[in-house]
């Protein structure tokens, strides 16, 4: 027996893991948790000595072939555990490693001790230390007959060996052996081996035997084998590709647990291609009836739920098979209404299956009630206690917005109370749900709610990914210049080294092109702006490089544009940066490329240069540089300086960023010298691309790389340009602004579950949201460039009126989105949820109409009030409604009421406090802006049509009905796409 | 599909790791050094998911559940359900204490390989093979008697022997 001593010093240690099985994250409490619980006896004492006595009995049975090992092994594990430092640690395993060296190798080892050895090999590797020497022991112990060793080996060769490593051809034909055994465990064990040790090429030697155990006489080994098929199609789709009938016709298996094994290769199956499974909708259908109704025996029952892991499968499935599908949706309308009455959701995995049905409502073509249900579980979830069930809430809340977006309004308070949580996975969820949200009444208060976020965190995983999520929507939804700059500046200020340096290129294309309009005057506010507020932050420390890189560029092109700043002041400013950046080539660069311009602008408007005696040491330092590029800058700028006005002038033009340079990219003026050298036998040529066939200029970090060292001349070709972006080329930095295209890659988190409904609901959401987009993707600008187009007067006119029914119809409405019972809410936290869900505000839109948009309505169109406030808030940036359902209101007046007088009481006492928004300043506006959740969600201009709508119900489909007719009619010109909503419709 | 199934305690050190798609050892280790820096920063009474990009490409997420002194932790990709992983967590700790009544660290430490068994029999090539515990553990039972009887059967006189060694 191992000493008693070593074992009780062990054991003081360790407590007991099943004695927390019921801990507080479970869920429910089942009878199996609580018949542990009963079992075990509070005292420590007790339970360590029952403990002693297992392991002891465990270790005496060692060699009856139980799973006990030896004292060198119990020694190895305590001296491991008792190391104080990871030297401490390699030292012990370094010694051990020897240890085994010497014993793999002696001769007639026992097999017991054989097991342990390659059992401490494996534990070694487990903790990162090199096994290598002993894997060949490990396959041989596959070869050996004895089930002990076999499995053991099996084992260690699954935990040792890559697929292609180099002695998996001595296993392969072992286990094509032991496929053929009689004794199923050894089948077992080969099928386990199969899963991780067979590559593409080895497949067709296993491939017949795992075939042929698909009809094996022990579902335990049809269900081994239905997986590893589903490994090899996997690991090579086209090797398995006759065999898929099998999937097909084993999931009609008698056993209920080889049905269950099938659904996971179907499910790969039918992702991949959706229309050659539709036939066996009523098949997943009924066995789905079958399930919910009990009909599988009971011991597939799991915490009294019938089998809740092929449920779950099963409703993946279906999600699948019926997205976009109307007949195969309405066929799973009754076994998921079932699931919603009988799920028991005082249940962990009762839970699961709900937020799977939700999963798949918002996949398939849902039915009113089926929403209604789905709405219910997630404020079930919403307000639970656990935090699993919040996020399970939140997310599914992002999953249904989509189809229904008033769903959102009546959780704003619990979302907010997420935002605020202490938890971070659920904060993300947060984030990525108004992320999903977001549009141009609330976008100024969740991007400043992100970037606070983005500034508290370190993960620069994460960082990165807010960032670049902050950039879209403050590209696609600012309410105005000023405050896009803003952003942009706080993201490059705290993640510049993170954000993508397109999105600096984007950054400047903006300031230099302006509104788009002919409108320079706005034009010039907004650099000068850009300017002033650069300015300020260039003298702080440690900038990231690329926003020094955008600094100095503005600088250079607009810093004495308006007159307000001397040349010498701002070239006193740029110097400072090369020398604070002295490491930075492509700061300094920049720098003096903006030093060039802004002499040239001097000289050109006939001004007498003085050099500061700063810059002049700086360009003579750079005369001198390693740097080539920074060389022949510094070299340009001396010769410039040297030029007279009107030379300079055509060199550099003023305010000419964004003027197109002519590139004749055919070089066609060479054609004649081409012709001539072809003619004397010289080879004609053939493009790279054709020449390799891999070279591929759009990788998107060689791209970058390119960019960085080689920012301003490039002496290589310009890539093609994209037909539909016009290239833009400044003329001094001769940096070709890329075609904005890193948009893209903050939606793939979220789309890369990749069913199709989610796709097309992302580009759905594009679309709708493109109205208030200035900047940006010339692409999504394409749809609402027609209706810009219209005469302005007209558009004026009707987005007016428009915009005066909103507000009116919004202000009228009685409350109908906060939950009545909780009236004692933190108004700050309203007032947080109304800026988010409701979002508008007399400041903004004042904001607006100065930035040339909408006009506010002065109420004149108050065509549906029915309580007419003292000063119904113009609510421009409400695109539509969702009528309030005056009918349903009605029941629930006194909650809001209610709340209405809380809020009065909020916003008196709140006025100046340090709300994100901070802009309730009369009550009523914070009603309006409360009121105007649900239009906000429903993001369609339903406004127009108020009067006829009386009667609406949460039906989402008859609204989006009428939504697209009102598009159709083309009654509301400021709404961007009238062919939307068809899609949805189908 | 489940990408990796992990066991550590709360000093970081791992007690089990299986990865479903084959890492190099070194890949293995910062990973769980990864996950267990995430899992330790974690308070109390969150949520027992993490969206774990980071670590393991996109689309990843991880539930992990504390026991005494050890944290059970799966990573698995979109096509799972965060509730349904933590609930297999569940049927594997509900399982050990089944197999080696009371499951402690120790037992998982000791007992390495049956500790694979039983995972092996509850996940096979990274999906979900088999939530019943009471099927399980009837397996490993059977696996655990062939094994013995192939051992006593090939090697009587050193089996005795070993008997008397661990008696003593």
């Amino acid at each position: 027996m191992p000493s008693q001593a070593v074992l009780e010093e062990l054991n003081l240690k360790e407590l007991i893991i099943g004695s927390e099985l019921s801990s507080p994250n479970a869920h429910g409490g089942n009878v199996a948790w609580s018949l542990i619980r009963r079992r075990k006896p509070n005292n420590n004492p007790n339970r360590k000595m029952e403990q002693l006595k297992t392991i002891g009995r465990e270790l005496a049975m060692g060699s009856q072939g139980g799973f006990g090992q030896s004292k060198e092994f119990l020694d190895l594990v305590k001296s491991i555990g008792e190391s104080r430092s990871k030297a401490e640690e390699d030292r012990i395993v370094l010694t051990e490693i020897d240890t085994l060296k010497r014993k793999l190798l002696e001769p007639d080892i026992p097999k017991r001790k054989l097991k342990e050895h390659i059992i401490r090999l494996v534990y070694i590797e487990m903790l990162g230390h090199d096994a290598s020497f002993g894997y060949i022991h490990a396959v041989k112990m596959t070869h050996d007959d004895s089930l002990l060793l076999k499995r053991t080996g099996y084992l260690a060769v699954t935990l040792f060996l890559d697929e292609d490593h180099d002695l998996i051809i001595l296993i392969v034909n072992t286990i094509q052996k032991d496929l053929r055994s009689d004794n199923y465990l050894v089948v077992c064990a080969a099928l386990n081996a199969v899963c991780r040790l067979i590559n593409e090429e080895t497949i067709p030697a296993v491939l017949p035997q795992v075939v042929d155990l698909l009809s094996h006489g022990k579902e335990a080994v049809r269900k081994k084998a239905i997986m590893a098929l589903h490994r090899f199609h996997r690991k090579s789709p086209s090797s398995v590709s006759h065999l898929v009938s099998n999937f097909r016709r084993k999931l009609c298996d008698n056993d209920p647990g080889v049905m269950g094994a099938t659904l996971c290769p179907l499910f790969d199956l039918i992702s991949e291609d959706v229309n050659s499974y539709k036939d066996l909708v009523s098949s997943f259908v009924s066995i789905l009836k079958q399930v919910t109704e009990r009909r599988l025996p009971k011991s597939y029952d799991y915490h009294q739920m019938p089998a809740p892991f092929i449920q779950i499968k099963l409703l993946k499935i279906m999600a699948l098979l019926s997205s976009g599908d109307k007949s195969a949706s309405e066929m799973m309308y009754m076994v998921l209404g079932d699931l919603f009455r009988k799920c028991d959701s005082s249940t962990n995995i009762g839970n699961a299956i709900l937020y799977e049905c939700i999963r798949c409502i918002s996949c398939i073509v849902p039915s009113p009630q089926l929403l209604e249900s789905a709405a219910d579980a997630i404020s079930k979830f919403l307000k639970s206690d656990s935090h699993n069930l919040k996020y399970m809430g939140i997310d599914g809340l992002g999953r249904l917005i989509k189809i229904s977006s008033d769903i959102a309004e009546q959780h704003q308070l619990a979302v907010i109370d997420c935002l605020e949580d202490p938890d971070d996975t659920l904060k993300r969820k947060t984030f990525e749900l108004l992320y999903k949200m977001t549009k141009s009444s609330n976008v100024e208060v969740i991007v400043d709610r992100m970037i606070d976020y983005m500034i508290s965190i370190n993960d620069n995983h994460y960082k990165t990914e807010i960032a670049s999520r902050c950039v879209e929507l403050a590209e696609q939804f600012a309410p105005s210049n000023q405050w896009f700059i803003q952003i942009m500046n706080k993201v490059f200020e705290h993640a510049g080294d993170l954000v993508n340096i397109k999105v600096a290129h984007n950054l400047m294309r903006l300031i230099a092109e302006g509104f788009g309009e002919d409108d320079d005057d706005a034009d010039n506010k907004l650099r000068l702006s850009a300017v002033e507020s650069y300015l300020q932050i260039i003298s702080e420390p440690k900038l990231p490089s690329l926003f020094l890189q955008v600094i100095s560029w503005v600088l250079g092109e607009y810093g004495t544009a308006d007159g307000k700043y001397s040349a010498s002041y701002i070239s006193g400013k740029l110097c400072d940066v090369a020398d604070a950046y002295s490491s930075d080539e492509t700061v300094k660069g920049y720098a003096v490329s903006a030093l060039m311009k802004i002499y040239a602008f001097e000289i050109a408007s006939g001004r007498k240069v003085d050099v500061l005696p700063e810059c002049q040491t700086l360009i003579e330092e750079l005369l001198a540089s390693h740097s080539t590029d920074l060389q022949q800058r510094a070299y340009e700028l001396q010769a410039l300086l040297a030029l007279d006005a009107r030379a300079v002038e055509s060199i550099l033009p003023l305010d000419a960023s964004c003027e197109d340079i002519e590139v004749d990219k055919d070089l066609s003026f060479l054609n004649g010298y081409i012709q001539q050298a072809i003619e004397s036998g010289a080879q004609p040529y053939i493009s790279e691309r054709e020449r390799s066939g891999m070279f591929e200029t759009t990788d998107y970090h060689s791209q970058d790389h390119h960019e960085v060292t080689s920012h301003a001349l490039r002496f290589e070709a310009y890539e093609l340009p994209k037909p539909s972006v016009p290239s833009q080329a400044s003329t001094t930095a001769l940096v070709p602004v890329p075609e904005p295209s890193y948009y893209s890659e903050p939606h793939q988190p979220i789309s890369t579950s990749s069913s199709v409904s989610e796709r097309e609901s992302s580009e759905i959401k594009l679309r709708l949201d493109g109205v208030k987009q200035k900047w940006g993707r010339p692409s999504y600008q394409s749809s609402t460039s027609a209706s810009s187009s219209t005469p302005p007067q007209a558009a004026n006119g009707t987005s007016t009126h428009s915009d005066g029914g909103v507000a009116s119809s919004s202000s009228s409405r009685p409350r109908s989105s906060y939950e009545p019972k909780k009236p004692e809410i933190n108004p700050e936290k309203q007032r947080l949820a109304a800026s988010l869900f409701g979002g508008s505000s007399t400041s903004r839109s004042d904001r607006k109409s100065s930035s040339g948009g909408h006009k506010p309505a002065k109420g004149t169109a108050n065509r549906a009030a029915t309580v007419p406030k003292e000063n119904p808030t113009p609510v421009p940036d409400l695109l539509d409604f969702d009528e309030p359902t005056a009918t349903s209101g009605v029941a629930a007046t006194d909650p809001f009421k209610e709340l209405e007088g809380l809020m009065e009481s909020s916003s008196q006492d709140g006025g100046g406090s340090t709300d994100v928004m901070g802009l309730y300043g009369a009550p009523v506006k914070t009603t309006t802006s409360v009121d105007s959740l649900l239009s906000e969600l429903s993001d369609s201009s339903r406004g127009t049509y108020h009067q006829s709508q009386t009667t609406k119900g949460p039906n989402s489909k008859e609204a989006l009905e009428k939504d697209a007719l009102v598009r159709q009619m083309g009654v509301n010109p400021t709404s961007q796409n009238p062919t939307l909503f068809k899609d949805l419709l189908g | 599909m489940i990408k990796a199934v992990m066991i550590m305690n709360t000093q970081g050190k791992p007690r089990v790791a299986k990865f479903y798609d084959f890492l190099a050892v070194e890949k293995q280790q910062e990973l769980i050094r990864g996950v267990f820096s995430v899992l330790s920063s974690r308070p109390d009474n969150v949520s027992n998911f993490l969206e774990i990009d980071s670590l393991f490409g996109p689309d990843s997420r991880l539930v992990y559940k504390h026991y005494a002194t050890l944290y059970f932790v799966l990573v698995f990709d979109g096509s799972e359900n965060e509730l349904a992983m933590l609930d297999l967590i569940q049927v594997l700790v509900e399982t050990l204490d089944k197999c080696f009544s009371n499951v402690c660290e120790l037992d998982i430490v000791f007992n390495y390989s049956k500790m694979h068994t039983v995972l092996d029999e509850i996940v096979f090539g990274g999906q979900v093979l088999e939530t019943r515990s009471d099927e399980v553990i009837k397996a490993v039972e059977e696996i655990s008697k062939l094994e013995a009887a192939s051992n006593s059967i090939s090697l009587v006189p050193k089996s005795v022997s070993g008997w008397r060694g661990g008696g003593r």
